[in-house]
């Protein structure tokens, strides 16, 4: 735990999320953290994978060390979006975080039989929501060694 | 379906009877309650879990708390199995090891371990990071359904 505090580089976190009010409320949680991180939005799976692979105009980006993805977005689904990471050799270890208003146990066993590393239902509260957020930033960011950069 | 008070059943594969007390201790003082079951190496974990796979995959664990440096069979090729096998890969995976070695870390990951956590020497710290696995997969998280 306290190799990760001493570590100077920022985590970066991706986002990918199409719902502008729950972007901004992940924003809010992750700014209270005691931890340096910096948290880049996406906002479709198009972009997500352009991201991750550094295409278009996300050429210089950096890769990220969590990702917090939405399964319900639009041009190309999170569930895809997952599966490529997933399969992806340079991708793979980076964990990915499902963050989804869905509760379908269907969605649920796909989304960990893809390599999910853990799957939250976002809560329709607000400030559960946050917490939620802020409970996911401490357990990854503080508890968990993330992979080496 | 899992019922909300359904206890949660843990699967713990660790040899070191110091971290054993120490988990155990933990998690019965968490909130949420749960059943642990303790197997000491590789060979047993995965005789274990294939065998509930077979006859009886109902009662799979809900999360399982692997150690790395194992008897017999290593940790890591006890989460490739898993991973590999289709009915198991769902089951999330906590890597718990005294190991910090990026190697390892990327091994694991690349394996699909759901989360990697080096073991921390003090024991007060040890618990507490016990106390943060029960309280993120177990009450933040949505684990897996259950094998019919």
């Amino acid at each position: 735990m306290s190799d990760n505090i001493t570590m100077v580089q920022p985590v970066n976190i991706l986002l990918v999320e199409d719902n502008p009010g729950d972007a901004r409320l992940a924003q809010e949680g992750l700014k209270e953290s005691k931890l340096n991180n910096e948290l880049n939005i996406v906002t479709d799976g198009e972009q997500a994978l352009d991201y991750l692979h550094k295409r278009g105009n996300f050429k210089d980006v950096k890769t990220p060390d969590l990702i917090l993805l939405d399964l319900n977005l639009p041009k190309i689904d999170g569930r895809e979006v997952l599966a490529e990471i997933k399969k992806n050799e340079r991708l793979k270890t980076i964990p990915v975080v499902i963050l989804t208003t869905s509760q379908a146990e269907e969605d649920i066993l796909k989304t960990y039989s893809l390599h999910a590393n853990c799957y939250i239902s976002k809560p329709l509260d607000l400030d559960q929501f946050i917490k939620v957020v802020r409970s996911i930033e401490n357990f990854w960011l503080t508890i968990v060694k993330l992979p080496p950069k | 379906m899992r019922e909300t008070n359904d206890s949660i059943s843990i699967l713990l594969i660790e040899d070191n009877e110091g971290d054993i007390r120490l988990t155990k201790e933990a998690l019965s003082m968490g909130k949420i309650k749960n059943s642990l079951t303790v197997l000491h190496d590789g060979e047993e974990a995965i005789k274990h879990l294939k065998t509930l796979r077979n006859e009886n995959p109902k009662v799979l664990p809900d999360l399982v708390i692997l150690d790395l440096n194992l008897p017999v069979i290593d940790g890591l090729e006890v989460l490739k199995f898993i991973k590999n096998d289709k009915i198991l890969a769902k089951l999330p995976v906590v890597v718990l090891t005294t190991s910090k070695d990026n190697d390892d870390i990327k091994k694991a990951y690349s394996y699909h371990a759901n989360s990697f956590i080096t073991k921390p020497i003090d024991w007060e710290q040890f618990v507490d990071v016990i106390k943060s696995i029960e309280e993120f997969w177990l009450s933040i998280v949505k684990l897996p359904p259950r094998s019919e």
